[in-house]
């Protein structure tokens, strides 16, 4: 055993701040990778110590994707911008039908930035990154002057392996269709929004972060050719959420509001602001379209799972050569559901 | 949510619709206006004029504050924001409203200028009084809902004696802006048939100012509240009063509104607040006696006294339409720009700005039927 | 104009302050305009500021009509 520490000294996680030497290459870098990443995120592949990790993938057609994070405040009620990260990124791929495998993060970090925050950002990632069982097997850091980020940036990506023949696209809703969500909308955007100074409110609602691969596995299992396709609401809401696959499908969407799921807490807490449940961004939600004859089957696979226990059957796809979203409100009347054009601000009129 | 859901049964509303199309007239049209920008976003979003027949329209007015604030006033928010010294405090909605050039707060936030979106004058008040050395304007706006807030925004920074709190006042009032429609003399323009009256405006004014327009201009004024079913009692009544030859006011809110309002708030507005001998209104020009400043003894809390301020007029586009629209007289698809080069992305005028706005609320929730097939049911008999 | 909505007063607190509750969502709010506000009472709320009490007799009149008017349609 060496007598002296190659990295130097341990980094002080509870009171050090990151600085521009942690993003040099250096030792200051290779200590910073080993007390924080390496410590939270532990596995073969890191502990090699590379550039880049190998494996083997098998079996069906590979998907990839890659998604960033900027989520501010970085902490809100019920989870931070590390499990939102590898959580999020692995509904990318599981909106495919994809298994998905192994994941990448890579860091942009500000000068300045607590250590104690970046460990526990760290921690939740690794955490949630072993309840998924996909390791984050290679990763990046790199530090910039303060003011040029907001505290930290997250970037990742994520390969997986989608089964030969499932074919899951945004263009295949076809006239007939079911339309089945997995949950109550709302709660991540709200929990985020609660933390945003001059609009808290006391109440904890959590945000849903969860990654949905193995709801979805359960899903494929039940009725996989009968599922055009699925996708996450996240921001945007619903709202866009559906308004991308009427106009990729080139069809109409009908749903009805009282078939929508929404926490009391949530309807309270957007009523407060002058918020629109349909518009708010959720992290741990699908939509699934589906041929109407596996509707029901696909329903009882979702509630099966824990994370689908309230899912619905919100609607169907129609004819519309203007794309649009239709409503029939719970009081009786119908409307649009329109895309929100930027974000959605809280109203006072 | 009490005194919220039991307002939203989808079966009481088909049950008045049903009502609602027996007692109307079949040889009759019926016109009726909500003033109020909240009553026309709850009739969009809700959807109904589809429980209504196809002889009575609603017509939407200019009790929308944000619309109607003048692309002038914009700019002079957007200069105030600009200033180094100046932590300019607003509501949300003001954010994306267009000014000159295509300027907003938003943008000149992202340009960064000290701009913060609150919830509340508390939070404005609570600002200044943490960053003694930031000037802290509050971006004020509203109908007389809002008026109170403010006041007591004063009160506070005067109990704290605070030295860099203003407010940049562009409160409005409603009577005047009822009386203008009632007024304007378009050839075009549609008989009002009756008025709904603003739910929570009435909360602080009473029922008792819009005697007149029953007395004067014999227009039956019933005031709703703000959920889908009080809209839809408030139309039955305005039925009735047509049917039956009256013009009265009447009072649907009754749990929250009562004759005489809120007299503390009104006691408080008076005390702070004077009338401006009048007031530039984005489509509808220049109003008298339609909206209010700070007085002399308030001076101090005056942004337009403190910095320096010089509104300059600002002009629509000349093909926008909204003045006609805010007034009755057109509707959103009778405006060239609207879905074309005005939509909620780039808006063009102040009726599209606002989510409440006519344009807006038909854009984000009505659209489809003027596409729709011509055998889109109304409520039948 | 305006949003508001009715809360529930759940606890008052000095200068004229009070946390309200709208189906568990909790915020500090001011009552300075409303008089005699008590635990239990529902006030309408708009940007942090009660402007108004709900009257609660006159809240289940109203209820009654509409349901009154309602099944006179429903059954003509």
């Amino acid at each position: 055993m060496n007598k002296y520490e190659p990295l130097g000294r341990k980094l002080d996680l509870r009171r050090g701040c990151v600085d521009l030497s942690h993003g040099a290459g250096g030792r200051a870098m290779a200590r910073l990778i080993a007390d924080v990443f390496h410590a939270a995120f532990d596995n073969d592949f890191l502990r090699a110590g590379n550039d880049q990790s190998a494996f083997d993938v098998s079996g069906g057609r590979m998907v990839m994707t890659t998604d960033g994070y900027v989520v501010s405040p970085l902490f809100f009620p019920g989870g931070d911008i590390g499990d939102l990260a590898v959580n999020g990124t692995i509904n990318d791929i599981a909106m495919a039908g994809a298994k998905p495998l192994y994941m990448s993060a890579s860091f942009i970090l500000e000068e300045g930035f607590p250590l104690a925050d970046l460990q526990r950002i760290a921690q939740s990632m690794g955490e949630a990154s072993r309840a998924a069982h996909v390791p984050i097997i290679t990763g990046d850091t790199k530090v910039v002057e303060r003011g040029k980020a907001d505290g930290v940036f997250i970037s990742t990506a994520c390969v997986g392996v989608a089964p030969v023949g499932l074919d899951l696209s945004g263009h295949k809703a076809r006239p007939g269709d079911v339309v089945l969500l997995s949950g109550p909308i709302g709660d991540h955007g709200v929990a985020v929004m609660s933390r945003r100074e001059n609009l808290a409110f006391e109440t904890e609602v959590l945000s849903d972060t969860a990654a949905l691969h193995k709801l979805v596995a359960g899903m494929i299992d039940a009725a996989g050719a009968s599922i055009r396709l699925m996708r996450d609401p996240t921001r945007g809401g619903l709202a866009a959420t559906l308004n991308e696959i009427a106009h990729q499908s080139r069809v109409g969407v009908r749903i009805s509001e009282s078939a929508i799921p929404v926490r009391p807490q949530v309807a309270a807490a957007c009523e407060l602001l002058g918020l629109d449940p349909l518009f708010v961004a959720n992290e741990g939600k699908l939509v699934a379209f589906v041929a109407p004859e596996a509707a029901e089957t696909v329903l009882a696979a979702m509630r099966a799972h824990p994370l689908g226990g309230e899912s619905a059957r919100i609607g169907e796809v129609i004819e519309d050569d203007h794309c649009f979203v239709q409503m029939t409100t719970g009081f009786g009347g119908g409307r649009i559901v329109d895309w929100l054009s930027g974000e959605q601000l809280p109203r006072i009129c | 949510m009490k005194h919220v859901d039991e307002y939203r049964d989808g079966e009481i509303a088909r049950g008045l619709a049903r009502r609602i199309a027996e007692e109307a007239r079949e040889d009759h049209s019926y016109r009726f206006m909500e003033f109020c920008g909240g009553h026309t976003h709850a009739i969009s979003r809700y959807g109904i004029e589809d429980l209504l027949p196809a002889g009575i329209r609603m017509i939407h007015g200019p009790g929308c504050p944000v619309c109607v604030l003048p692309m002038g006033r914009v700019d002079d928010a957007i200069s105030l924001a600009k200033r180094p010294e100046v932590t300019l405090c607003t509501y949300g909605d003001l954010m994306r409203v267009p000014g000159s050039n295509g300027a907003s707060l938003l943008k000149t936030k992202a340009a960064g200028a000290d701009i913060r979106m609150v919830y509340s004058t508390l939070d404005a008040i609570t600002i200044a009084g943490s960053e003694p050395e930031r000037q802290v304007v509050f971006f004020a706006i509203g109908f007389e809902t809002t008026t109170p807030p403010t006041a007591m925004a004063i009160r506070l920074a005067q109990k704290r004696r605070l030295t860099n709190f203003t407010i940049f006042c562009n409160h409005v009032l409603t009577p005047s802006a009822i009386q203008t429609i009632l007024e304007a003399s378009d050839p075009d323009a549609v008989e009002i048939d009756g008025f709904i009256g603003p739910a929570h405006v009435s909360t602080i004014i009473g029922t008792a100012p819009y005697r007149r327009f029953a007395s004067e201009f014999r227009k039956p004024v019933v005031v709703a509240g703000f959920e889908p079913l009080d809209v839809v009692q408030a139309i039955l009544m305005l039925v009735r009063q047509v049917n039956e030859g009256r013009a009265e006011i009447e009072n649907q809110y009754i749990r929250a509104v009562t004759e005489n309002g809120n007299s503390k708030a009104l006691d408080e507005i008076a005390d702070i607040f004077e009338l401006r001998e009048t007031f530039e209104w984005r489509g509808l020009g220049e109003i008298p006696h339609s909206a209010l400043r700070l007085r002399e003894p308030y001076a101090q809390f005056d942004a337009e006294r403190r910095f320096p301020v010089v509104t300059k007029p600002a002009r629509d586009n000349p093909a926008c339409e909204c003045g006609a629209i805010l007034r009755g007289v057109k509707r959103p698809q009778d405006c060239k720009l609207f879905g074309a080069a005005c939509t909620p992305e780039t808006p063009m005028g102040a009726c599209m700005v606002s989510s409440e706005g006519s344009c807006a609320a038909y854009w984000a929730y009505g659209r489809f039927r003027q596409l729709e097939q011509p055998s889109m049911q109304r409520a039948s008999r | 104009m305006c949003l508001a909505i009715p809360a529930r007063v759940i606890e008052l607190l000095p200068e004229e302050m009070a946390r309200v509750s709208l189906d568990g969502v909790v915020k500090t709010v001011s009552v300075a305009l409303v008089e005699d506000v008590a635990v239990d009472d529902y006030v309408v709320l708009h940007v942090g500021y009660a402007l108004a009490k709900i009257d609660e007799e006159e809240a289940r009149q109203t209820l009654t009509l509409l349901h009154e008017a309602a099944e006179l349609g429903a059954g003509a």
